[in-house]
């Protein structure tokens, strides 16, 4: 049992801070759910990419150097450390492609990853639906066979990154008269086809960094297909497993952000703002070293599983205590717009997306701790 | 980079889980309470048998030892002779049972009646010493006694690392507890129906158990990265940061599990008693919460 880096994963470490130290815009872009922080964040994309930095633990083959999940966990440390910004690729990059890689074919992946990787196609999550929420086996959008594939009809909500991306992936109904889990399909389908109208939907922050999609017999080939058809679910089950787990939330932005807390409390003496500064680093810390159990177990052939509900459930909550108390630390200043304020917003989201901490802590119980339905 | 047990950790682990339930231990614990150590001294015997007595230099299956020993709630001054004293003092025989209070953080000398050997660790400088006076633990199953320093027995001591493996194995102890009350908790929800069905299958019962474990699964790498620092320069950090997650994930464990049992579980009687009142007993042991909150501060905030 140890906690060593090896000299590849130094080595590869040093050259991660290295690039991003040089190359990390100044001053911070603006946000990438306004039209030109989107493009300023896609062009990030392809400096990231030129690199090979994009999707680091990906085949070299699709642009990636295939780096071991320790140097994933180690680049997403350094990336953070370095506030470099928000990932508008992610639900590609995160979601889709761990997805891919399960079930896709290999014209798929010769199709679809390297263009992800360079950000040319940023892609978009359509899971729920105006009636599936936390309950996504309600999907009612359908998918109709056609000649040479289906069409696809129906309304999505709540999609990250729709607003501006140029690709979506979601379940679509199959089968009319299978229910629930069955009778689903997962597909691929372009943003911009005849038929797709996106609106946008204004968060918290004002910005619209989710959209409604409307689609309206939206043609897409069979070859967008992504597993089997009526094995949606089993599908995206797997991708969903990723959004919750190591994926999405890498320990390196709590850690930075937990550092930046005590710098923020510096010389307060008051115990009942510094045990919270003490309690979001110790919580950073135990996340971080959660992180590397979770690694060595799967590198020795174990599955996230279930398990990946526990990280969720910690790390939504960990975020939102870290910059409750940056903003009570601001005092009277708290309510101001800036970084702080940001995180706080973005943090609250956590507790609600990727299925629900009340969805969670059925799943830990249930499958977990073995408690009946 | 492999944060995970090996092998002859996990068959550690598995041989002292299997000797602990096979023990009665909570008949142990009664016993002991009431002043009869035969049974808690032939189980730290057994216990010697397997290796906890020469633990010194094995940090991780230290901390797996106080795992065990809390989930089973096994009575005795083991931190105080397996962790604390053979840091004070290296060549003493392991398998001797004895205590050892170290003012202000440590006050009593724990299970002192039970003991073979008595000592008071003052600064640097360890006394040999006699009880004065038993006083009453929440946890009956902690004997503790009111020590009166004698003879110095060790001068220039490194206390501060011995205070520091007295609050690991402590955390460890919480954590252990913590599970122990998790599973009981688990066992009884499944089993206990009201309105018709297993009350475990209520929402608001599964999501307080739910967040038991979370908090238990987040503090447990804690325990297990302070024991692989434990000779190196973040020590009293790590072991503090452990203490702090630990001590909450315990008593939240407490907590939920004397709400899901109701009041069966507030009786002397049922078992649960034998955890709650230790885990409560150990929250201030080794290092209050402001203590170890503070002492994380300090060093984050040198960098």
């Amino acid at each position: 049992m140890d906690l060593e880096l090896d000299a590849d994963t130094v080595a590869f470490r040093d050259e991660v801070r290295e690039f991003l130290r040089a190359h990390v815009p100044s001053p911070r872009l603006p946000s990438m759910d306004t039209p030109g922080g989107f493009d300023a964040h896609r062009e990030w994309e392809h400096t990231l990419a030129e690199a090979r930095l994009s999707a680091v633990s990906w085949p070299h083959e699709f642009g990636g150097r295939d780096a071991s999940l320790t140097q994933w966990v180690v680049f997403e440390e350094e990336y953070f450390r370095a506030q470099a910004p928000l990932r508008v690729s992610q639900n590609g990059i995160f979601l889709l492609a761990p997805t891919l890689f399960a079930h896709g074919t290999p014209d798929q992946l010769q199709r679809l990853l390297p263009p992800m990787a360079r950000a040319d196609e940023i892609w978009a999550q359509a899971w729920s639906e105006p009636e599936a929420g936390s309950d996504l086996a309600g999907i009612t959008s359908r998918a109709v066979r056609t000649g040479g594939g289906w069409l696809l009809s129906g309304q999505k909500t709540w999609s990250t990154r729709a607003t501006y991306a140029d690709r979506g992936f979601g379940l679509f109904r199959s089968d009319p008269d299978a229910e629930r889990h069955r009778g689903l399909t997962y597909f691929m389908f372009d943003l911009r086809a005849d038929g797709v109208t996106v609106r946008g939907i204004p968060q918290l922050d004002g910005e619209p960094g989710f959209a409604e999609i409307f689609l309206d017999d939206v043609f897409v080939p069979d070859a967008d297909v992504l597993g089997g058809v009526g094995e949606g679910w089993k599908v995206a089950m797997s991708t969903a497993s990723n959004e919750r787990g190591l994926s999405l939330r890498s320990p390196g932005r709590f850690l930075a952000a937990a550092d930046r807390l005590v710098e923020l409390a510096d010389g307060v003496d008051d115990t009942a703002l510094t045990d919270r500064v003490v309690d979001a680093w110790i919580g950073a810390r135990a996340y971080e070293l959660h992180t590397w159990a979770t690694v060595s177990r799967l590198a020795d052939g174990g599955e996230l599983g279930a398990e990946s509900s526990v990280g969720k459930l910690f790390w939504s909550e960990l975020d939102v205590a870290l910059h409750e108390t940056a903003l009570d630390l601001l005092g009277a200043r708290g309510e101001l717009a800036g970084d702080w304020m940001s995180g706080y917003l973005f943090s609250l989201a956590g507790p609600i997306y990727a299925g629900t901490n009340e969805i969670q802590r059925n799943v830990v119980a249930e499958r977990l701790l073995g408690l009946p339905r | 980079m492999r944060f995970r047990f090996e092998a002859e950790q996990r068959q550690f682990e598995a041989s002292l889980r299997d000797l602990l339930a096979s023990a009665d231990v909570p008949s142990v614990a009664r016993a002991w309470a009431s002043g009869d150590y035969a049974s808690g001294r032939k189980l730290w015997q057994r216990l010697t048998e397997l290796g906890v007595g020469e633990l010194a230099e094995h940090p991780v299956e230290l901390v797996i030892a106080f795992e065990e020993l809390g989930r089973a709630a096994v009575p005795g001054p083991y931190v105080e002779s397996v962790a604390v004293l053979p840091v004070l003092l290296p060549d003493r025989d392991g398998e001797l049972m004895a205590t050892v209070a170290a003012p202000p953080a440590v006050p009593f000398g724990c299970d002192a009646a039970a003991a073979d050997a008595w000592y008071v660790l003052d600064g640097t400088t360890l006394h040999a010493a006699t009880v004065e006076d038993e006083i009453a633990s929440v946890d009956a199953a902690r004997r503790l006694a009111v020590l009166r320093a004698g003879d110095v027995v060790a001068s220039d001591v490194d206390a501060e690392a011995a205070l520091d493996r007295g609050a690991l194995a402590t955390a460890a102890q919480l954590l252990g507890a913590g599970y122990g009350l998790l599973h009981r908790a688990t066992e009884y929800a499944e089993a206990r129906r009201q309105f018709g069905k297993p009350i475990g299958s209520f929402q608001a019962i599964k999501h307080q158990l739910a967040d038991v474990y979370v908090g238990l699964e987040l503090a447990r790498p804690l325990l297990f990265g302070a024991a692989l620092g434990l000779d190196g320069p973040t020590r009293s950090r790590d072991v503090s940061a452990a203490k702090v997650a630990c001590t909450g994930a315990a008593y939240r464990a407490a907590r939920a599990a004397l709400q899901v049992h109701g009041a069966i579980g507030y009786t002397a009687e049922y078992d649960l008693a034998l955890w709650l009142t230790k885990v409560r007993a150990l929250v201030s042991a080794w290092g209050t919460q402001r203590f170890h909150r503070d002492r994380v501060l300090a060093a984050v905030r040198v960098g």
